[in-house]
């Protein structure tokens, strides 16, 4: 990993880090190379359903938004976070009370406007329990509202 | 007219009551249920520093408005369903207008409008001020019957692989 990279991935764990909301659900990130995983520990409080048990299914979206801004700030990690236009999510499978994964694809980045897919599983990759599908309005317009 | 529990104003009250005390993650964003009934729930979270989503603008997270949209819409199907049963979110699609004042506690309205034999349909709508000037629209569909008689604690097994449900 070059220098320039290491800064990025120090910056933007930092940044995710800073949100009230990502210490609130315990979001870390971590990196392999310039692969970022946002990781979702377990804990009592993601519980939507307690009889099952099932992490709430806002909990799950508002991991894979918050993966998707941070895979945003990979590519520009200086500038403004991004602000979410549309945001959808599929649910396949419950969320079981064990750690979630994330991973964002940014399928297209453009002057204005970003499309990002995430993907969340849990025990297996092979397994995916949601996706995210989003569009973000990228910083340089949002700094002028 | 047939009598349904959804028909009754205090299995309502009992219900929001069970839905958002129950649900640990309703608790810890302190969740409110203000109105309940007839397929519709006006349901709030207070604002709280701690769920702030960008520390420059003090807005509150968007995962915030997303929990409290899927809560509530899914609040809003047991407020329509003729007989109780267990539902799951199968999409949840949310379009955010503007983004929500700093210090301003959240509401969102849901309503479901329509019910299949395995379908609920919901609409909801996400403000700080007033349903008038949305923060956000969404539109959800939820599975009915979602357990399929998977009995309490199901989720603490570990799924069965896709290598093996593949015979592989």
């Amino acid at each position: 990993m070059s220098e320039d990279q290491r800064s990025v991935t120090e910056t933007v764990a930092a940044a995710v880090r800073a949100v009230p909301y990502a210490a609130f659900l315990g979001v870390e990130v971590a990196f392999n190379g310039d692969e970022m995983t946002a990781i979702l520990p377990y804990a009592p409080h993601l519980i939507g359903n307690p009889l099952l048990p099932a992490i709430h299914g806002g909990v799950l979206g508002a991991f894979m938004e918050l993966t998707a801004i941070a895979q945003l700030s990979v590519l520009h990690p200086h500038s403004r976070q991004p602000r979410s236009i549309d945001v959808s999510v599929e649910y396949l499978r419950t969320g079981r009370p064990v750690t979630t994964y994330a991973r964002a694809t940014v399928k297209k980045i453009g002057r204005r406007v970003a499309n990002v897919h995430v993907e969340a599983w849990q025990d297996q990759r092979d397994a995916p329990i949601a996706f995210l599908r989003a569009h973000f309005l990228l910083g340089a317009v949002a700094a002028q509202t | 007219m047939t009598h349904t529990p959804a028909d009754d104003p205090d299995w309502l009250q009992n219900l929001a009551k069970t839905m958002n005390q129950g649900s640990p993650q309703a608790v810890a964003l302190g969740m409110r249920t203000l109105e309940i009934g007839g397929g519709r729930v006006i349901m709030t979270v207070p604002y709280r520093e701690d769920l702030v989503g960008d520390t420059v603008t003090g807005v509150i997270a968007g995962g915030v408005v997303t929990t409290l949209l899927d809560h509530s819409c899914g609040q809003s199907v047991y407020a329509a369903l003729p007989h109780p049963t267990t539902i799951a979110t199968l999409d949840l699609r949310i379009d955010y207008m503007r983004r929500s004042q700093p210090g301003r506690d959240i509401f969102v309205a849901a309503h479901c409008y329509r019910l299949t034999q395995s379908i609920a349909f919901v609409r909801a709508v996400a403000y700080d001020v007033s349903a008038d000037d949305p923060v956000a629209t969404a539109q959800a569909a939820f599975m009915l019957n979602a357990s399929a008689g998977r009995p309490p604690g199901a989720n603490l097994k570990p799924p069965a692989s896709q290598s093996q449900k593949a015979g592989l």
